[in-house]
This record gives structure tokens, sequence and C-alpha cells, in this order.
């Protein structure tokens, strides 16, 4: 089985197991039990892993929060602002079309609590139209959140630009890297990001785990989703899960020292995929035709199959998706392809590929033997069904 | 491996629980899967086979629907998604006793305090007149306590909770997998449950829903997951592992006559023990008059045994025990520790207990 899905998630690295490992076993301790060696054993590992997450993306330790992923990050980062600041200042809270649901879903409902939902469209190339943001910022803002890599399309959004228009107005700036972290060079201080959301199963960490990024000098302050024991200084209560956290980190690690030469082979595999596949299917179209975009994404739009056709017929041996996994059932044309300008008819002709760490050479052109093979029959199917 | 880790006598299970081997086998073929739940594909439908058996495992224990189960990250998050999505309208009544888990969310909204009796019991005639006096009510209550073992009379309460319209939900979270905890026994409206306080991993827990609860309002938004209800990719690994703990989790009766035994000694020595009503049968909370908290888990800690001196996730803060100062017990507050026995305790684990906790002062200081 080729497995072509690496926005939807990701393979754990065997050395994230490795390092998580201990932690299902004799070092269970509680990491907030402070009464006993057991618990600062695990209290140790959660310091060592939040220490990698911050040195991923250029912060300190102290200004990650552990959550359960980023669509917790999210709502935390986007509702903790908006409930902090609360409805005494401004109440705008802008973001794009193109965003995950979670954020959208979360800046749509905070409309019910008094604030202002504004979501921008974008660009037909994907990316944010940074004049309608500024026109869009001319009123007094309250928060800013734009994702630094679409998981449709893989496009990059020029995150620094964004930011210093941010705060140049005054606002907050919220952006969900969840796709983006290990994946191409962070640098949360640098960019003047105030909020970051992070997931460790989009960068071969496990599932459950995630991080908020909160800017310490200034410091950005939240109002906690839930409350509880007061874990995370009272930002995040909940225990962290030891072993998820120490994978987490260990993932971090190895993405910080291999992210370059990473980056660099997902670009070649991308490539030989393309040419492959267009030397069979010269009218395929990328929908981000021109870079910047995340180094293993594609999103290709077929002349003559639908793509949850293609997936059907691929399913055997291949594992694609045709957007979102979280909308993976659903009829409805992808929301960003659509915010892109594309028809309900081309955003169903529209595949999404992610190529990952463990994603071989072969890999790469047997996909795409059994995507052009899949293709040709579909088309075959399609043009003897049509009426001359 | 740690030198420390390998002969430390952990008594610490209300912190925590050690992993079953079954959740541990679990988890780490969860970890072999590569897929997305959500997914369609193989990869995806693989995940989705592990996540909905082990919904199926949650629900069967609980004598839940499936689709009543909503997965969380753990006990916390399960309580607070409950406090949030069911208090809107209502009034809430909440126990002097309870976790912090759902005394913080509580208490951020409209509420009464119910007192405890000196068993440490809930105060059932008060829990009346405060339904009584408030028209809509959500009433939370925990089954079992997490610093003395305490049980509630969870399906009295419900009683009187149903008489007047209310909503119940309970913090299973100590009581799961210890006790029998099925939802329509007990008459709770929701439960909340944690993972690693049965065996499981850290990082799952869940909600249970009732048809009385089907309206609930979620806290994390996005994707639909959970049928709507907790957006957010399920963290596979845990869940699968929470499952298989649960199904391996046969309840606590063995760990009763370990307790006794401990507890039996040290009340020879001079410990008084802190709560008279029904208990968990692995939880004894121990006071020693004269001899701070703090420094007795110290010294047991030097003496290679885990146990605390409250709730682990404000352990290390100076304050005393909400739960005893709720009993009346305010001159033992400050005094008590917390053993709390995993599922895999041992006679020698007691030996080596009591062989600490009796030793004189001077002798523990040496250690």
């Amino acid at each position: 089985m080729i497995y072509l899905d690496n926005l939807a998630t990701t393979q754990p690295d065997p050395r994230v197991l490795a390092a998580a490992e201990p932690y299902y076993r004799e070092m269970f301790g509680n990491p907030h039990s402070a009464d006993h060696y057991m618990g600062w054993q695990a209290g140790k590992a959660v310091d060592t892993a939040r220490a990698h997450v911050a040195t991923l993306i250029g912060a300190e330790p102290r200004e990650i929060v552990f959550t359960s992923g980023a669509t917790e990050a999210n709502n935390l980062a986007i509702k903790g602002a908006a409930r902090f600041a609360g409805l005494c200042g401004p109440r705008r809270i802008v973001t794009l079309a193109t965003e995950h649901k979670c954020v959208l879903e979360t800046v749509r409902d905070l409309g019910a609590e008094g604030f202002e939902p504004v979501i921008l469209p974008v660009r037909p190339d994907g990316l944010a139209d940074l004049d309608a943001l500024e026109a869009a910022l001319r009123i007094p803002t309250l928060l800013v959140s734009i994702m630094a890599a679409n998981n449709e399309t893989g496009v990059l959004q020029d995150i620094s630009a964004i930011a210093s228009l941010a705060n140049r107005a005054g606002a907050l700036f919220h952006t969900d890297m969840a796709q983006a972290a290990g994946k191409i060079p962070i640098d949360v201080t640098a960019s003047g990001i105030h909020l970051a959301s992070l997931s460790a199963h989009k960068l071969y960490g496990p599932k459950g785990i995630g991080a908020l990024y909160v800017r310490r000098r200034p410091r950005v302050r939240l109002k906690p989703l839930f409350s509880g024991g007061g874990q995370e200084r009272g930002l995040r209560s909940g225990t962290i899960p030891t072993p998820l956290a120490a994978g987490f980190g260990e993932a971090c690690r190895l993405a910080s020292l291999e992210l370059a030469q990473e980056a660099a082979r997902a670009a070649l595999l991308r490539d030989r995929l393309i040419l492959r596949l267009q030397s069979r299917i010269p009218a395929l179209v990328q929908t981000i035709a021109t870079p910047p975009q995340l180094p293993g994404a594609l999103s290709l739009r077929f002349p003559h199959a639908g793509a949850m056709d293609l997936i059907a017929a691929c399913a055997k041996n291949l594992c694609i998706s045709a957007g979102s996994a979280c909308t993976s059932a659903e009829i409805a044309p992808s929301h960003v392809l659509t915010a892109m300008g594309l028809s309900a008819e081309q955003a169903s002709r529209t595949l999404r590929l992610g190529i990952g760490r463990f994603t071989s050479a072969v890999d790469i052109d047997q996909a795409a033997d059994l995507l052009a093979d899949a293709h040709q029959r579909l088309a075959h199917l399609r043009h003897a069904e049509t009426p001359a | 491996m740690d030198a420390r880790t390998s002969d430390f006598i952990y008594l610490d299970a209300n912190a925590t629980e050690p992993l079953r081997p079954e959740a541990r086998a679990a988890v780490l073929a969860a970890l072999d899967i590569t897929g997305n739940p959500s997914s369609i594909h193989a990869a995806g439908r693989a995940a989705w086979n592990i996540l909905e058996t082990a919904r199926k495992t949650v629900a069967t224990h609980f004598a839940a629907k499936p689709e009543d189960v909503v997965f969380t990250s753990g006990g916390t998050e399960a309580n607070a998604t409950a406090i949030a999505g069911l208090a809107p309208g209502r009034h809430v009544l909440v126990g002097a006793t309870e976790h912090d888990a759902v005394r913080a969310p509580a208490h951020r909204l409209a509420h009464t305090v119910l007192p405890v009796l000196p068993t440490g019991q809930i105060d059932l005639a008060a829990l009346k007149a405060a339904l009584a006096s408030h028209p809509k009510t959500l009433v939370c209550l925990m089954l079992a306590n997490n610093e003395t073992g305490i049980l509630h009379p969870i399906a009295e309460a419900a009683a009187l909770c149903h008489a007047h319209g209310a909503l119940l939900h309970v913090d299973a979270v100590q009581a799961a997998g210890r006790i029998p905890c099925e939802a329509p026994s007990l008459g709770a409206d929701s439960l909340a449950v944690s993972g690693h306080k049965l065996g499981g991993p850290k990082g799952a827990g869940a909600l249970i829903l009732t048809a009385a609860t089907q309206h609930l309002v979620s806290l994390i938004q996005g994707g639909g997951q959970e049928r709507g209800r907790r957006g957010g990719t399920p963290g596979l690994p845990a869940i699968a592992g929470f499952a298989a703990a649960l199904k391996a989790a046969t309840g606590g009766t063995h760990l009763a006559p370990l307790r006794d035994r401990l507890e039996a000694a040290a009340i020879a020595s001079g410990a008084i023990v802190c709560g008279a009503g029904p208990r968990l049968p692995n939880t004894t909370c121990l006071a020693r008059p004269g001899q701070r908290a703090d420094t007795q888990v110290i010294k047991l800690d030097l003496a290679g045994i885990a146990v605390s001196a409250g709730a682990a996730c404000s352990s290390g803060k100076v304050a005393s025990s909400h739960v005893l100062m709720a009993m009346g017990l305010t001159e033992l507050a400050g005094c008590a520790i917390r053993i709390s026995l995993p599922w895999n305790a041992s006679d020698t684990d007691i030996d080596r207990f009591l062989q600490a906790y009796r030793a004189p002062r001077q002798t523990m200081e040496a250690a």
C-alpha cells in the first residue's frame, strides 16, 4: 500500500516511538505529581519535550502550551484571545475563506458572542490579498487568524508580511501552523507572530497532542477554553500525556535537524510525480501553478475523471484523498478550492497528494502509473457513456 | 531504564495508574496505523475500525449507546465539556469535595456548593433543598472522591435530581474500572471518564451521554468529528489503549484486603482514617496528627515509596485539601496523605510501605 495522504496524517517516525515508549512502561508517573520521584521523572520528560517544540519554531519553552492537537490549539487561540479581550475594545476577527474548518467555525461562532467575524476571499492563486487585508484592518481589529500552509493545496501564505500588517494595525496575529511546522523554516519571534498552533501527527509524531505558542514578551493574554487543575499555567487544565509529549518533542527535534534535507527530498519527489503524470496526462492542472507551496504537497485537477472515482479505482494500492480528512465523506465541493474560484465540477476532479518522509521514489513512480492507468480507464468509460 | 524506577513502590494510583499490558499492546498497535480515522482510504478505514471498536467497548462498559460516547483528551476535558455544554439556562449545583476539573468550571457559572456530611458523602437533604429552590439545575457530583475514595450515593441523588427535572453529571474518573459504573444504574445523565486512571494511557477519556443530554453544545469546534460534539483528529493510540484497559479492568475488589491490612496496621501505629463512608477498594486517606503531610511524603519518597499529599494537579501547592476541610477535618487536613493502590499492587508493596511508615522518625530521616 502506497501512502500519499501525508497532509491528513503521517506515520509516526520509529525514533518518535522509541522516545515515547519508556513512558508507556516503567516511567508512567503523573507529570504533575510533585510528591515523588516518579512524578518528577515524568515532569522532566515533559520539560524536555517542551524545549524541543519551542526550538522548532524559535520560541521559548515557557511560550509552549500543550493541547490535545491543533484543533484545540486553534479553538484556544481564537476563543481565548477574543474572550479575554471582551467586547470593550475592537471586536473584529479577520480570517481567510480557505482556513481549516475548525478556524472558520470558531470565528463564525464568535459572532454569536458579539464579535465581528470577517472572512476575506483569497486570490485565484490561493494567497491572501494583502491589499484587501490591509483595507479590512483599517477598522480596528482584535485578531487576525491566517494559516501558514493550506491543508488542501499546500499553498504558503506570506506569514511575515501578514504578521506585520496585523502588528501595524494593533491586532493580534494567530497562525495555524499544523501543516507548516517541521516542513518549512519558521521563527515565530522574528516573524512577529503572537499565537501559533501545532499538531504532532502532521509531523511524524503521535495523534492526540499538539501545542499553542503564546508569546510572552509582550505577553499575549488568553482566557482558557476550560479550567480544572490549572496545568499549563492555567491555560490548559488536564494531565499532560507524557508519552505523547515525549513523542511530539522528539518529532520536533528530528524536524529541526532534518527539515532542509527533507524539504529538498520532498520537492524532488513531487517534481518526479508531476513529470511522470504529465507525460501520460498532458492536460493535468496543478491547483497551485506557481510556488510558494509546501514541499510535499500537491493538488491536481484531472481532465477526464472525478477525484472520488480515482480514489476508488486506486483504493487497493494507494491512499490518497480529495481534500481535508475531516470532510472526506462529504459530497459538498471543497470550500478551499471554490474560494480560489474553481467551479464545483472542477473541484470534484481535484485530488490532494501529500508526499512524506517515508515516501520512496518507487512509491512515486507506482502511484503515478496507478493514477494514470485509472484515469485512462475512467476517461474511456466517461467517453463511452456520453452520447455522441 | 532508570535504576530508581525499577524498585519504586508505587502507591499513587489515583494520580495515574500504571499502564496495563493489554493497554500497552493496543497503544503500540494503534501507533502503527498511519491513517486518519476520518479518511476514506484503506489506512483511514483501518484507523476508523480501531476508533469504532474502542467506542463500542467503552459504550458496553458504561451501558451506553456507542453514538453517545464522545472521546476527549481526558477526564478534565470530559468534565469541562459536560459542564459548559449542559449548563446554559441552568443553575449549577456542585458538591463541595469535587475535583478541580469540576469545581473550576462550575464555580465560573451561577452555582451553589452542596455540603458533604462528616463521612465525606454528599448531604442529600441539602441537595433536596437546593433542587427545590432553583427551577432548572445541572447537578455535578463525583462517584468516588480522588483524595478519600469516598463513594457518593449517586443513585439516591439521581432520583432526587430527576424528580426535580434536574440533569445529573457524574464525574466517574476515579470510580471507572474499580467499581461498576453503568450510567443507567447510576441514574447519571452524563458521565466523565479518564483512561489513565484505569490503567490506560494518558491522553484519552470520554464523556458518556444519555437520551437526556443529546443537546450538549461542543467545547472544541471544528472538523465535525465525534458527531459534531468534539472537533479534532481523535487521539487514536490513547483511545485504543483506554478501551483495552477498560476491557482488562475487572474491578478493584482484589485490592480491598490489601488496603484494609495497610489501614489496620497504620491505625495501630496512630493514624486516623479520613472519611467514614463506603469507599473505593484501593484508596485510604491517612492522617497522622502533628506530622505535616509534605514531610511524610518526602520521607516516603526517600524510602522509595510514591504516595501523595493530595490531588496530583495541585501537588506542590501549599493550600490544605478542600476535600478534608469540607468534611470538617480542619485539624487533620494538613497532616493527611493519600495512599491509592494500583491495579497491580502486591502484598510486598504493603509490607514495604508499612515498614517505612511505621519506622520511627529518626530512622526515616536516616534512610
